[in-house]
């Protein structure tokens, strides 16, 4: 079971995600999720079937608040698809998103060892131990805010260029379009006419 | 195009080109090369004078070469600009003697010869990348004969012939003796789907345009006797099998089997095209008038620098690579670039379209918010430790750290929008003085030390970069491909990042093999930080050399985000190394690195203070 702050009164909530049978089905997350409770520093641990799902986020809140948690870590898939989505999450809850972080137990893990589920648990272990290690040295972060300046390049004058170029500006945006021919209309000013409706390409 | 052309708020820049851009996401400085056009756009009202008196004849490269125009000309009718330019390579020059003559034929004085490339500098917040294609030259397949015989064209060269603004005006003709061909074959896949010659991939528009090609000959001259020579048909998209049953009913015969062959006749310059017809299980000859390569789409011959100037990558066909391939299609993995058109992948008009106006939404989004946010992942100098080396400064591939100044005590100061969070300063700093956010010292060395806390002989440290190795292990993922148990991944923004000190410090607790992954060297993403990863590697492995650490237990790979397959392949043969690495090999390695550890830790208590090491430093 869980155990204490650690004494750096860091309190960790570890998120084990089944990720329905995607990691489930090869890793054996309640034995992942038991032993996430053993690692240091770590005061709640929470199995999911979908972490990233709204009552799963909802979870993650609830037991930010309940445990009082200031780390926050969920096993589940890359933190290139949902790391935006939990340091949202973790953000609402009003904890710094940068106290957030990402064990990667279905690309790194369920679905490249489908055939060694032993060696593959074994390995989310490590990774999540890894994470909460991590986890434990996050600081919270401010990100600096900077002006978007107001105006669009669009390099390239075919169609999609053109298409791009008249809905930006279109919707009120000023748009440089950047053509290296003299002239507009790419490989499209080219044909005759053009599918499905054989009329005109220019 | 001229909706483009007229729109207050586009600004047409072209004959241009982009050959620099600095900045990130929301504050890119776009330089463009405005190349000389000889004619005042704004004052020209394409009166033709010029080109009436100019003498010099080219091949027209938008009638496909079989019409010419003037060295004074204008792409096509409907030009946007609607202007002239001067091709100067053709042009004679404006020497009295020589040429000139266009130069008095205008009353409007629009020509200028003294005329000069300049460079503007765009402030712009994002950037759409949409810089089309290239089409397959089917020269390399011999056995078409393609240049070889003139009665071979390209689909291409069959849209001016048939158009009618064309170089016939719209009456279809052979070269070869300007005669309307009766019998017209069309080979599918020219130098698409192919292994040996061409691409691999789908042209993904091929097919659709022949069975558009076989209808526009019906349509126009329903005598015309139309052959397809295929081997699948893909009319998948929207209305698209309806096409094809059209061209179908309007007597297309459609034959499948690719032609191994065509011959000449010399004389009547007619086409036996030679195939092994599959359905019908026989060989057979079928004798034509003119026959047209379907020919597929290739990456642009300049993608590279493109890709160079926008940091991006490109997936294994040589096509840009988006963000996600499912959920930000039309992203760049660089923040605030976007994808429109073929530049991305083969497409046609309704995709390219669909796309672009996806692409003008998703840039649309960053220009409405008005401000963005900057990852804190950031570089930050702690002056109690620096010792001025100046190291930073000269690593930084974004010159976002001023060089320090050590007589002046100037410490390097980092410049925290230009930096982008690679971490090769903090990698390269001698004294530790550099922690980067959010990826620092103390984070990533305990994640190996968590990593090697338990049968560290089993652990294989791997460190993969967070844009091209990661994803790369993601791919491997989603594509499902099987590999050994044993690595243990430490994601960094940057293979740049990997400090010597984590690979030692993973050694030393045992680990049997270390990696260090990161982009090729034309994909990384932050200019030129992956050279400092090589460089610092190859210093790694003589210094182990000479501790008698064998240097084979540390791997560098370059492996890209579209290289799932490598990845798995990368790991395989780690675990193969891995096997080889014994407990006595491990042992005398912890051995070694702990006696080193108190080496140094001796000879840090004998220093005096940091000035005295920096000198020791160089």
């Amino acid at each position: 079971m869980p155990g204490a702050a650690n004494r750096n009164g860091v309190r960790v909530g570890v998120f084990v995600c089944d990720c329905g049978l995607n990691i489930a089905g090869t890793v054996d997350c309640g034995a992942v999720a038991e032993y996430a409770g053993t690692l240091d520093g770590v005061v709640a641990v929470i199995r999911n079937k979908y972490t990233c799902a709204d009552p799963g986020q909802n979870e993650i809140k609830k037991a930010i608040v309940e445990h009082n948690l200031n780390r926050v870590v969920v096993a589940s898939c890359t933190p290139k698809i949902h790391e935006p989505t939990f340091r949202n999450c973790v953000a609402e809850a009003g904890m710094n998103p940068y106290l957030f972080e990402m064990a990667n137990i279905r690309e790194h893990v369920s679905w490249v060892h489908q055939n060694e589920k032993d060696a593959a648990t074994d390995k989310a272990k490590a990774i999540v131990r890894a994470a909460v290690a991590r986890a434990r040295l996050l600081e919270p972060q401010i990100e600096a805010e900077v002006a978007v300046e107001q105006a669009a390049l669009v390099i390239g004058g075919g169609i999609a260029g053109i298409q791009a170029a008249l809905d930006l500006a279109d919707a009120g945006h000023q748009v440089y379009l950047v053509e290296k021919e003299p002239s507009i209309g790419g490989i499209m000013a080219a044909l005759d006419k053009t599918y499905p409706t054989m009329d005109c390409s220019i | 195009m001229m909706d483009a052309g007229r729109h207050p708020r586009i600004e047409l820049l072209s004959n241009s080109e982009v050959t620099k851009v600095k900045g990130y996401v929301g504050n890119f400085t776009v330089t463009v090369k405005r190349k000389a056009r000889y004619v005042d756009e704004k004052e020209c009202t394409a009166c033709n004078e010029c080109v009436e008196v100019c003498p010099v004849a080219v091949p027209d490269e938008y009638q496909q070469g079989f019409s010419s125009r003037k060295a004074i000309y204008i792409p096509f009718p409907q030009s946007v600009p609607s202007s002239f330019i001067i091709d100067m390579e053709s042009c004679l020059g404006n020497n009295p003697i020589a040429c000139g003559k266009c130069l008095e034929a205008c009353d409007k004085n629009c020509i200028d010869f003294d005329d000069q490339d300049r460079f503007v500098d765009l402030e712009v917040g994002t950037i759409i990348c949409a810089t089309g294609m290239d089409v397959y030259d089917p020269t390399e397949i011999v056995e078409y004969g393609y240049r070889r015989y003139e009665n071979v064209i390209t689909s291409m060269e069959f849209e001016r012939l048939i158009c009618a603004s064309g170089p016939t005006e719209g009456h279809f003709m052979r070269p070869s003796d300007q005669k309307r061909p009766l019998r017209i074959g069309f080979i599918q896949c020219v130098g698409s789907r192919s292994e040996k010659r061409g691409v691999a991939y789908c042209g993904n528009i091929c097919c659709m345009n022949t069975i558009k090609d076989t209808l526009l000959l019906a349509d126009h001259y329903p005598d015309t006797e139309s052959k397809v020579f295929y081997m699948d048909i893909r009319a998948f998209g929207k209305g698209f099998e309806d096409l094809y049953r059209r061209s179908k009913e309007a007597g297309a015969q459609y034959i499948r089997g690719l032609p191994g062959e065509i011959v000449e006749d010399p004389k009547s310059k007619n086409l036996v095209v030679r195939v092994e017809n599959t359905t019908a299980g026989r060989l057979e000859e079928h004798e034509l008038d003119m026959v047209v390569l379907a020919v597929g789409v290739i990456p642009r011959h300049d993608a590279p620098v493109m890709r160079q100037l926008l940091t991006l990558s490109k997936t294994a066909d040589g096509f840009l690579m988006e963000s996600h391939p499912k959920l930000k299609p039309v992203d760049a993995p660089s923040r605030g670039v976007f994808f429109a058109g073929c530049a991305e992948y083969p497409k046609d008009v309704k995709d390219s379209v669909t796309q672009a106006s996806a692409a003008a939404a998703r840039a649309g989004i960053l220009l409405s918010q008005g401000k963005v946010c900057i990852e804190a992942i950031t570089s930050r100098i702690d002056g109690d430790l620096c010792i001025y080396c100046g190291r930073c400064a000269k690593v930084c591939p974004y010159n976002a750290i001023t060089a320090p100044d050590r007589k002046k005590k100037q410490l390097p100061i980092v410049i925290e929008a230009a930096c982008a969070g690679c971490g090769t300063c903090a990698a390269e700093c001698p004294t530790d003085a550099i922690t980067m956010k959010h990826f620092t010292d103390e984070q990533i060395l305990a994640q190996i030390e968590a990593y090697l806390a338990e049968d560290p002989e089993d652990q294989i440290i791997i460190f993969a970069c967070n844009w091209c190795s990661y994803p790369g292990s993601d791919l491997a993922g989603t594509s499902r491909l099987q590999y050994p148990t044993h690595g243990r991944v430490i994601r960094t923004m940057c293979s740049g990042r990997v400090a010597e000190k984590f690979v030692l410090r993973a050694f030393e607790l045992g680990a049997p093999i270390v990696l260090v992954s990161g982009c090729h060297f034309s994909d990384c993403h932050y200019i030129s930080a992956v050279q400092w990863t090589q460089r610092r590697i190859e210093k790694l492995w003589e210094k182990m050399e000479k501790l008698g650490i064998r240097p084979e237990r540390l791997q560098l790979e370059w492996i890209s985000a579209a290289q799932g397959q490598k990845w798995a392949e990368v790991q395989r043969s780690l675990e193969e190394l891995r096997k080889k690495v014994t407990k006595e090999e491990i042992g005398e390695t912890r051995r070694i690195l702990a006696q080193e550890r108190a080496r140094k830790e001796k000879k840090a208590k004998g220093r005096p203070k940091a000035g005295a090491v920096a000198s020791e430093q160089e």
